[in-house]
């Protein structure tokens, strides 16, 4: 398989993974190792003066693993910028996930202040993964103003509904030089596997993982997935048909009545 | 002195920069970032940057998100 390169890193996985809604950080990490996956995602909050609790951080930090700060919780460009410069102090990467939803009810970004940040965070040194609608039209913005990829939306955050946007999706895949990682509402490994057949360069997969009834198991269901999916995009897909008439895959001679 | 760190009242009982707040609250060596008043301090200038009365920080640390 190709490698996966982006902002100049190499990555042999094409499946990222979110570390939310895990029963424990121990089940979290044996998740992501089992996954083989060399990006995952970290998020902050402030800190609590007498807080004695495992820091996460430890379990993802991993010699394979580049992490990827998100800005969760902010609602602004501007709120976005001081969180990356946060991020960036906190865990010592410039590898930003920009996602900024201002609505809690169906968590999907805000366009308008997605691509402002984009373009002052790429002048800012940041490598702007950002998290988008899966709009071909955004996504070719976001991609002038420098972003490394584009993240464009299966479903809602969370909600493990698959490709809803699927036709959307081949546009961006279809006119993208950056790579197009498919971020938020993948429920299955069927789903991520399509998503990779269609030609993604990877997949970000949390709640489907965290929330499974075995979280390990179903990282490798999704890691065995992603690369099927892959593998069958760079061996090329058959066409197909557009009605349902057959065309035989075996020799149609009557060899019996003759 | 009486700062504000998230938003709780927090007594700086020693020194007077960031680095002595650190030290005060026990903070580890990575993970964390520090803002006061919006404006991030990187740790490079923790000993050097003054804290005055009312200042309000920012402290931030990992926390598990997709």
């Amino acid at each position: 398989m190709e490698k996966l390169i982006i902002a100049g890193r190499e990555f042999d996985s094409r499946l990222f993974l979110g570390t939310g809604k895990f029963n424990s950080n121990q089940q979290m990490e044996e998740a992501i190792l089992a996954s083989g996956t060399e990006m995952v995602t970290v998020a902050m909050k402030r800190i609590e003066l007498d807080d004695k609790e495992d820091d996460m951080l430890r379990h993802i930090v991993h010699p394979h693993i580049q992490l990827l700060p998100n800005t969760s919780g902010v609602r602004t460009a501007e709120e976005a910028v001081f969180a990356a410069q946060m991020a960036r102090e906190a865990f010592g990467t410039n590898w930003l996930k920009l996602e900024i939803h201002p609505d809690p009810r169906y968590l999907l970004p805000d366009s308008t202040e997605t691509l402002k940040a984009t373009e002052e965070l790429v002048k800012l040194g940041f490598v702007v993964l950002p998290y988008c609608q899966a709009d071909p039209t955004l996504c070719k913005r976001l991609e002038e103003a420098g972003a490394a990829t584009v993240m464009p939306l299966a479903a809602p955050i969370g909600t493990n509904k698959g490709l809803q946007t699927r036709d959307f999706l081949r546009i961006i895949i279809e006119q993208s030089n950056v790579p197009v990682v498919v971020d938020a509402g993948i429920g299955a490994p069927s789903h991520a596997a399509e998503a990779m057949e269609m030609g993604a360069a990877a997949c970000l997969v949390n709640t489907a993982i965290a929330v499974a009834g075995n979280p390990v198991e179903m990282a490798i269901a999704f890691k065995e997935a992603v690369i099927a999916g892959r593998r069958a995009y760079e061996a090329g897909l058959g066409i197909q048909a557009d009605n349902l008439v057959a065309s035989a895959s075996s020799p149609l001679t009557s060899f019996l009545n003759e | 002195m009486k700062i504000k760190v998230n938003n709780k009242e927090t007594e700086l009982t020693q020194g007077n920069n960031v680095a002595s707040l650190a030290q005060q609250l026990e903070l580890p060596e990575q993970g964390v970032a520090i803002a006061i008043n919006n404006r991030m301090i990187p740790r490079s200038q923790w000993a050097v940057q003054e804290i005055k009365e009312g200042d309000s920080l920012v402290i931030i640390k990992a926390a598990c998100g997709g």
